[in-house]
């Protein structure tokens, strides 16, 4: 299981990559390997908004059907629809080409609420 | 509630499945994952633990009458040795259960049952037929391992020495010795695969799975989860208890008519069905396609234009034909194939089609 170091989390298992006010989101290696075989995914249109601890999208498995949490609230600027089409990326490069979406964010702040890579690895251990 | 253990609960742990609770039974639902564990079983071989269904037994000078009285399906065309898919139904037609009807001679029959509806059914068969047949509740004496996949026959012949895998037919069964225990051995099974299911005694249950994982590796066998069956199933358009099939449907409504014979003697829920034909049939179970991206899901709700005409029982991604399907009830007003439907997933309508119930077209079942 991989939890890099240079990434923030959130309890919903979403990671977060901050770039200056540009945070790119997806999901953990633990929510893929939870997840299972990621068959379907549905992401947020450019251009719209995403609020902390709001769902932005839907993850599907095979059997079940995960809301996606946004970590950090702003404006979409990018979304990865490359996806749509192969959604078996997630479950195969959950941290690189399985990024979901870039925010502008509005709140810094936000950012120093998330959790860093060895607190989020402890918060999953606990979890199991 | 804690939950039941099959005697084959901690060689799933050790192959690293992810159990989850079913029916009442801690069972691994994974071990590979669900696209792998399905494409092993389409193209080559698998085995699956399905020690949590239930046996019932009905036995007795009288155990045909009492099995006629109960199920939907002509028993007395089974021989010794044949195996038949039939119901068991309440008097208003509602559906007990779903079951496979062994015949071991006129005397003797064996109800394999689904594992929610064990104590059910277990208790229904009494109070309706021990007064004139012997019912009994046999579960805990067997454990079940199903081996399903083309390949299933090179892999299993070996631990049956004195049976000769290629004389039984599809839907027959024969009794032999697996490791010098009695076993049955049934050519059945819930994939669409040609395949076995064996009843062994629970202590062999693990020296068994092991000495089959081992006979197959060269035919690259894999253990299979609860989350493939269920999409193996789904592709060849077979119920399950508890989705399409409940107290609250009936037979005819989830399209089970080859397997209801009203010209045979009186049983429990004939009366009903008759009435229902007569009547008409007001829902209907149908298979579906999506055309548009999404998948249906168990509980969505199905519409035609803007009139919700059923929900959805069962839905996936099929790995076989990588696109969603599903199945569902509609007002049968709405059931014709190819009539353009919307699913509502998530507040949102996205389009689909009904489509026949078998979406898999291939299979290796020798029929």
């Amino acid at each position: 299981m991989d939890f890099p170091k240079e990434l923030r989390y959130s309890k919903e298992h979403e990671w977060a990559k901050i770039e200056g006010s540009i945070v790119t989101v997806g999901i953990t290696d633990y929510a893929q390997d939870s997840l299972g075989d990621v068959v379907y995914v549905e992401l947020p249109s450019e251009g719209s908004t995403v609020t902390k601890e709001e769902t932005f999208g839907v993850v599907e498995s095979v059997k079940a059907v995960s809301d996606l949490y946004s970590p950090v609230s702003g404006k979409v600027i990018e979304v990865n629809d490359a996806l749509v089409d192969s959604p078996e990326v997630i479950n195969d490069d959950p941290y690189g080409d399985a990024w979901m979406i870039k925010v502008e964010i509005i709140s810094p702040a936000e950012i120093e609420e998330l959790l860093a890579a060895d607190e989020y690895k402890q918060f999953v251990e606990e979890e199991k | 509630m804690e939950l039941k253990k099959t005697p084959l609960n901690q060689i799933h742990k050790d192959l690293g499945a992810r159990m989850v609770p079913f029916a009442g039974w801690e069972m691994p639902v994974q071990y590979t994952g669900v696209i792998d564990e399905h494409t092993t079983v389409r193209a080559k071989v698998g085995l699956f633990d399905v020690s949590h269904m239930g046996e019932i037994f009905i036995a007795g000078q009288k155990a045909l009458d009492a099995v006629q009285m109960l199920t939907t399906n002509d028993a007395s065309k089974l021989t010794d040795g044949q195996v038949q898919y039939t119901l068991l139904c309440y008097h208003n037609g509602g559906i007990v259960d779903d079951v496979t009807l062994y015949r071991f001679n006129a005397q003797r029959f064996m109800l394999c049952v689904n594992a929610s509806n064990t104590e059910k059914d277990f208790e229904w068969i009494k109070s309706n037929a021990g007064n004139i047949a012997k019912v009994e509740n046999l579960s805990e004496e067997f454990a079940q391992i199903a081996i399903q996949g083309p390949l299933s026959a090179n892999c299993l012949q070996d631990l049956c020495k004195d049976v000769d895998l290629s004389s039984i037919g599809y839907y027959h069964f024969k009794t032999g010795l697996i490791e010098g225990m009695d076993a049955v051995i049934s050519r059945t099974g819930y994939t669409g695969e040609d395949g076995f299911e064996i009843y062994i005694p629970p202590e062999m249950a693990l020296p068994v799975w092991n000495k089959i994982l081992d006979l197959g590796k060269p035919y690259g066998i894999k253990p299979i989860g609860l989350g493939a069956r269920d999409t193996l199933r789904l592709e060849m358009g077979y119920l399950l208890y508890g989705n399409e099939l409940s107290k609250d449907t009936t037979p005819l409504e989830a399209g089970l008519e080859r397997f209801i014979d009203l010209k045979k003697n009186d049983f429990i829920g004939k009366k009903s069905l008759e009435y229902q034909i007569k009547t008409g049939i007001k829902k209907r179970l149908i298979g579906f396609e999506m055309i548009e991206h999404g998948i249906g899901r168990s509980n969505n709700r199905i519409l035609a234009g803007d009139k919700c005409i059923g929900n959805v029982t069962s839905g996936t991604m099929s790995p076989s034909l990588g696109r969603p399907i599903g199945m569902g009830y509609v007002e049968s007003d709405f059931s014709n194939a190819g009539r353009e439907i919307g699913v509502e997933i998530r507040n949102r309508i996205v389009k689909g089609r009904i489509v026949k119930k078998r979406f898999y077209p291939g299979g290796s079942t020798c029929k």
